[in-house]
Parts: C-alpha cells; structure tokens; sequence
C-alpha cells in the first residue's frame, strides 16, 4: 500500500541542488505531494521536505536515491519515529454583511489569523497540518473562498530527535 | 604567479596525470585547446565525432582503470557528447568530461551555441559543476576526478564558461578533497559478513553471481579465491566477464538473457545466492515474480545501498567495496571449522553437469556458410584468448561474449547497460592508445560499425591498428531476431541495404580490408590480419543471414523458461 511519507533532506546550499531532487524525482517516477526548501541557520545548507508517497520499497529507494546525489547531506523518513508537521495557508475570502462574522468565528475555530481586511474580503492565515487546512476549507461554504496559497508542509521529529551534521 | 583558467585547466590535467584527452576543437575552448598546444604532457587525441571522444575516454577507463577524459565545445559539441556519457553512466565508468560553455555574462540569452549542459546531463552523470568563478576552478576539477573515480565510478562533467578560461588566479592544486556529503562506504559491516559466512556454510545449492563490480573494484583474484575455497559453481553477467577465468571448471559461463542454459538454471534453482558487484539487472533475472517462486536465500554486495533491494529481496545486504568485503569474508571462511555441507555440494554439482551436457553453445560447425559463433571461436584461438575484445550492440556482441572465453579483467568492453551502438570502434582506440602492444580487436556488425565509422580516419592518424571483425549478416540481426520471434517474421527496417564495400572503404581511409566469404578461409585470414601489426584491418565476414542467438530467455518470461537452439 502506497504510504503518506515526509522525508527531510539537509543539502548544500547551492544553485542546481533543487533541481538534482526534483529532476530524481520525475526520472524515475515517484511521486512528490509537495516540497519546501529554505536555508537553515547554517547559510550553507538548505533544508527541505518532501512529502511523497509509496510501498515500503519505493520509500527506500527514494531515500537511497537521495542519499546517492552528491549534495545531498543527509536524509531521514519522518515517518520512522514520531515528527510533527506544519503547513502555512493563506484564504482569501468573500466576506460582506453578515458573512464577515460568520468567517471571523470561522477562523477563530481553526486558531486562524485575519492579517488583511477589505470592504469585501478576509484574508486568513492558518497553520497547520495537512488535515487541518483541508478541514477548515470544507468547512467554508466554496462561493467564499476567492483564493488559497498552500507552503506544502514541513516537518522536525519530536524530542531529542534531531536532522542536523 | 597567476595563470588563466585555460592553463588551470590543463595543469589540473597534467597533475591527475592524464596521459590522453580526446577531443574535438571548438568556439568556446580555444583557450584550453591553445594551453594544449603548448605543452606535451597531456596528448590530445582528435576524433572525428564528439560521441566518440567519450567512447575513446570510456574505453581507455574501462581497459586501464583510470579515469578517462575527454574534451568537448559548448553547444553541437556538448550534445554530441551526450550518448557516450550515458553509455559510461550506465556501466559506472569513470570519466571526466571538459567541456566548453558560452561566457557567463551571456548564459540564459540563447547566446550562440549556447546549450544546458548541466541540465541536458543531469540525469546521466553522477555528478557535474558549472565553474562560475576561476577561484574554484582547480578544486572542481579536483572534486570531479575524485567524485568519478571513488564509490560506484561514474562520468562527471566540468563545464567551463569561454571567460573562465582567460580569468586569472593563483593555481593550488588541492592534494586531497573532502566533502562532507559524499563519503561512500568500502568496509563491508562485521556483522552482516558474518551473517553471510554461516549462510554460505548452512547452503545445499549455493551460487556466486558475480557483476561489473568485480571489474571495478579490481577483486577478481579475491572472486577467485573465495569461489575455489568454497568450490561452489559461479557465473558472471555480460559486465562481469572475465572477473572469474572462464576457462575454469567452476564457471558456468555468462547468465541472463542469452546466459548458457547452466547458468541460468543454476540461478533459478540455488539455495544461497551470493550477489557480488551485480544489480540483479532485467536482462539478468527475466521476470521477477518467476525468479523469486523459488525460495533461495540473497547475500548482496555492493557499493551503491541502491543497488540493493532494487528488484528483489535481500537477506543479508552488504554495503562496500568487492574487494574489501570479499578479504574478510575469506578470512572468516578460512578461520571456520565448518567446512559446509559437502554432500550436498556434490549432489548439486551432479545436477549442474547435467545442465551443462545440454552442450547448449554447440551450434552448426559443419555449414557451408561462414557462422559468427565460428569466427569468434577462431577469434579466440588465433589471439591465444589475450586480446582486448570490444564490441558494439547486437547478436555479434552477444556472440562475442558466449563464445570468446575471458580469463582476465578489463578485457571485455562493451555498453551493456545503454547498449550503445557506435560504441566498438572508438572504445577500440582508447583501448589500442593505452596498450599499444597488445591486439585489440573490435567484433562488430554491419549496422553498429556504421554509426561511428568515421573514426577510421582518426585509427589512421594515431597509427591504431585495431582488427574490426564485422559480422556482416545485412541485417540488424538482434532487431531482426525478435521480429522473427515476437513479430511474426515481418522484419520491418530491419535489412540492412545499400552496404559500403567496407573493403574499399577501409582502404580509401588508408587501412587494410578483406572480404571473407567462406568457412574454410576464416582461420587464416585471422592469421593474416593479426600478422599485421602495423595496420588496421577491416575484416568483413559475410556470415549467416538466419542465425539466431541462443539460448534466449524472452522478455517477460522467467530464467528456467529459455529457448534453445536444438528446440527450433
Ligand atoms: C543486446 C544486449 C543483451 C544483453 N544480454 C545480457 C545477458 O544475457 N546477460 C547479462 O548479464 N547482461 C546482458 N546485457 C547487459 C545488461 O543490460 C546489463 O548491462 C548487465 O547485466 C549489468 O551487469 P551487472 O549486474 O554486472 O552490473 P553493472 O552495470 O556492471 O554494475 C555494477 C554493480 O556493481 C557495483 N559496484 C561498482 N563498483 C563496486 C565496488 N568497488 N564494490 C562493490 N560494488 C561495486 C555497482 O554499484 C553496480 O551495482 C545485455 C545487454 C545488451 C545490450
Ligand atoms: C544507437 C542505437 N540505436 C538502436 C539500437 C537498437 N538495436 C539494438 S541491436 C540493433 C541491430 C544491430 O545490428 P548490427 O550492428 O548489424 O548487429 P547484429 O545484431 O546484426 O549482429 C539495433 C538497431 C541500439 N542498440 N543503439
Ligand atoms: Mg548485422
């Protein structure tokens, strides 16, 4: 069965190293849900996190894969211990007359933020994991919502679990 | 002092030791190709063709064991390059590949002969560098002859902006690289070594399935030692021949594909599987699902943890180096008191004489047409089985490596991973510039030899007198075999019309042709043209048009389910 997994992945931060991972990934067919990639503390290293699915076996070739790129530091399946995941989501939504309440208690529920407000829309910023955002946007009425911007998730193992060199 | 990134470059060259650059002049490396001019360290080879530089570089690395390298321009120049890249990518050869970029300040306007190298090579190199500052041009050419030649070989590219080459910097070779990112492992884990012993000792039916990383890993005397230590039957892909002596009683010849009836059977039916530098390749296994109805138990070493558990499981998995791993698995053999069970080792070998009296190599010797498998024979027997034998892609190339028994590594080259035709040919002159002595002969057919058979001009200008043995059945006999089999006999754009006479045409580029046409000529005129020594000789066998590789498991099917000769 085809498996949701996070992987991280420390690299050099260096021109060409995204496109070695994604170029990986479309070359031998494996899936990717979403990326993020930023530098970390550490200016000459970029951290990013992929999450893709597949069996077992594709998840270890992936991770075996990775490793094989040159730039590539160091990687490790989140899903081998307990991690925790975060995605940022930015809503933008219709909200005039007796909806602009309505959206506010809305967000409210989910722990979201209202950072932009116009004479008819709400912007809201919501984090999360995946789930979360996914249910917070069933849980607008669809003719609301104008537009969203999803970071696709990023992940840290819990604990004295640590990715670093 | 400072010098220019064009006389860096060639320094760097000069301090890897490369004897031979082969390459092709152009637009964006004339300042590296005029610091060529003024030095004679490093000679450079001209070819006639990009796509054949790398294959010259790739066959010189494949013979010698060093890194081969070659040069290229930017643009036509890099993109010729391409399919030899690939063809070394996939057989994990290691090379370093110059080649020239447009200026940096014009990158990314289509600035003329502008290519992607980076991009357009990505996916077939283990690593490549676009230098972007003289600065680090040095080290990367340090890293790239490292990074090619260390862990599982493979090409590297180095693309270098036409002002790179006239920035000057103070030139530091660096002794040593170090990169936190790359470190492979060569030691094989203790524990699993030890693992991999008590397997070997508990097995009834074992089998040694050996690859091209014995080759490069230059473990073939260890190969040797554990197989005749443990007495157990072994076999070798189409990379890996020559890594065990074929000659030998305990060889089983080739596997796979067109692997002898033997071998293959032995692989299906083993109980413990020792997997030593091979990547369980689709052209070796047939159909996974069949392979692995029969239980048997895996031991993989490799250097690349990619390679393992790629397509099919693994018990005991070893990360390292052939070589390293094969020292302490011997050690260890050695140390036991266990010395297996010999019973059972006798009884398997009963059953393995059996395959093998299936004599499933025998072919027609008594044909009035000249049989390929026959001119190979005689290959073999009038170069005494110590030549360097190259070959380009098809049933020729399968006939070559059935019937010419390697003893030796790095005598076997050949594109088996891409399967490259054009490949012979120049591999031949990069072998031929290495051992100038020793006989190099490139067993081809008459459609491979077409597509780099200009460097025949460039075998004149070095003075290679390399013995091209065409196979010339005027078809593209392994597209026309499967057309016969799988495509009921319409054997669509498969003949091979409108030959040259490859005797005048060997003669036109100054060489020596003959044109053999029976079977009772063959053996001498092998004679002749080895006596030779001084000239190439273009030796077209106009052989079976029918003749079909055998045995040959079909795609899709399983190992055990071969097709032989004796059966059609
Ligand atoms: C027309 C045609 C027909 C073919 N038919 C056959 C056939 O019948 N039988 C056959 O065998 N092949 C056949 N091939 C070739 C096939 O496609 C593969 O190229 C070949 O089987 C791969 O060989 P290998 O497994 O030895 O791997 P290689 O490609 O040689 O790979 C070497 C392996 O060793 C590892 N390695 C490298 N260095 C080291 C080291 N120092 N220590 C440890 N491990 C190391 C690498 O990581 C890799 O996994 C055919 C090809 C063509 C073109
Ligand atoms: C560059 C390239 N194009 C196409 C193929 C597909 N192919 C494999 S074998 C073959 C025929 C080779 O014919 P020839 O060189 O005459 O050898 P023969 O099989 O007749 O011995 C072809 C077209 C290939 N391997 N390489
Ligand atoms: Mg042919």
């Amino acid at each position: 069965m085809p498996m949701r997994h996070i992987i991280s992945v420390l690299l050099e931060n260096e021109s060409g190293a995204l496109s070695r991972v994604s170029g990986l990934f479309s070359a031998r067919g494996y899936n990717i849900e979403s990326l993020t990639v930023a530098p970390t503390e550490d200016a000459s290293m970029s951290r990013m996190t992929i999450v893709t699915r597949g069996s077992e076996d594709v998840i270890e070739q992936i991770v075996k894969q990775l490793n094989k790129l040159i730039e590539v530091v160091k990687v490790v399946d989140l899903n081998e211990g307990s991690h925790l995941e975060r995605e940022l989501m930015l809503v933008k939504v219709k909200a005039q007359g007796e909806s602009r309440e309505e959206l506010k208690r809305m967000s409210d529920i989910f722990r979201g933020r209202i950072i932009d407000v116009a004479d008819s829309t709400y912007t809201i910023e919501l984090t999360g994991n995946g789930a979360k955002l996914d249910a917070f946007l069933e849980a607008l009425d669809t003719s609301v919502i104008l537009e969203t911007v999803r970071t696709g998730a990023c992940g840290i193992g819990r604990g004295e679990r640590i990715l670093k060199v | 002092m400072e010098l220019t990134g064009a006389e860096i470059t060639v320094r760097c060259l000069q301090e890897e030791g490369v004897e031979f650059a082969f390459g092709y002049p152009g637009g964006a490396v004339l300042y590296i190709y005029d610091e060529i001019f003024k030095q004679n360290k490093v000679k450079h080879v001209l070819v006639r063709h990009e796509q054949a530089a790398v294959h010259a570089a790739d066959g010189y690395a494949r013979a010698t064991g060093r890194v081969g390298v070659a040069l290229v321009t930017s643009g036509p120049g890099a993109t010729n390059a391409v399919t030899g890249i690939a063809t070394a990518y996939m057989d994990s050869i290691p090379l370093v590949i110059i080649s020239g970029q447009v200026p940096t300040a014009a990158i990314g306007l289509d600035a003329f002969q502008e290519v992607d190298m980076v991009g357009i090579t990505r996916p077939c190199v283990k690593h490549n560098f676009l230098v972007k500052d003289v600065r680090d041009l040095a080290s990367t050419i340090k890293k790239a002859f490292h990074i090619a030649s260390t862990g599982r070989p493979g090409p590297v590219v180095v693309d270098i902006p036409k002002d790179i080459t006239t920035h000057k910097t103070k030139f530091d070779y660096p002794k040593t690289v170090s990169l936190r990112s790359y470190n492979p492992v060569t030691k094989g884990h203790p524990m699993q070594i030890k693992k991999a012993v008590k397997m070997l000792l508990s097995a009834k039916r074992p089998f040694v399935y050996s690859g091209g990383g014995v080759i490069l890993s230059e473990a073939s005397a260890q190969l040797a030692k554990l197989v005749k230590l443990l007495g157990v039957p072994c076999t070798s892909t189409l990379m890996g021949l020559g890594g065990y002596p074929e000659t030998d009683r305990l060889h089983l010849g080739m596997l796979g594909m067109h692997g002898t009836y033997e071998a293959n059977m032995a692989m299906q039916h083993c109980d413990v599987l020792l997997a030593v530098g091979a990547r369980f390749d689709d052209r070796v296994i047939g159909n996974t699902e069949h392979f692995s109805q029969e239980k048997r138990q895996i031991i993989h070493i490799d250097i690349d943890p990619s390679s393992i558990a790629k397509r099919v499981k693994v018990d005991v998995p070893i990360v390292g180096d052939v070589g390293q791993v094969l020292d302490e698995l011997i050690k260890q053999l050695q140390a036991s008191k266990d010395k297996g069970d010999q019973t059972a080792l006798k009884t398997w070998w009963t059953q393995i004489e059996l395959w093998r009296s299936k004599n499933c190599l025998n072919y027609d010797r008594s044909s009035k047409i000249i049989k390929p498998q026959f001119v190979i024979e005689k290959l073999y027997e009038v170069t005494k089985g110590d030549a360097y034998v190259t070959s380009d892609v098809g049933q020729h190339q399968m006939w070559a490596a059935q019937y010419y028994k390697f003893d030796k590594p790095r005598r076997w080259i050949n594109s088996g991973g891409l399967g490259t035709m054009g490949f012979g040919l120049p591999a031949a002159m990069g072998v031929k510039m290495a051992f100038p002595k020793a006989n190099v002969a490139c067993v081809t057919g008459e459609a491979s030899i077409q597509m780099c058979i200009q460097e025949l001009s460039t075998c004149k200008q070095y003075h290679l007198p390399i013995k091209v043995i065409t196979l010339n059945n005027r078809y593209m006999g392994m597209v026309r075999q499967w057309q016969q089999f799988f495509h009921g006999n319409r054997y669509s754009e498969s003949y091979m019309d409108a030959l040259p006479d490859f005797v005048k045409l060997a003669e036109a580029y100054g060489h020596v042709g003959m044109r053999i046409e029976k079977p009772s000529d063959v053996e001498d005129a092998l004679k002749e043209a080895f006596k030779l020594k001084d000239q190439l000789v273009f030796m077209d066998f106009l052989t079976d048009q029918t003749e079909n590789v055998f045995p040959m498991v079909p795609g899709g099917k399983g190992l055990s389910e071969m097709i032989l000769a004796e059966e059609l």
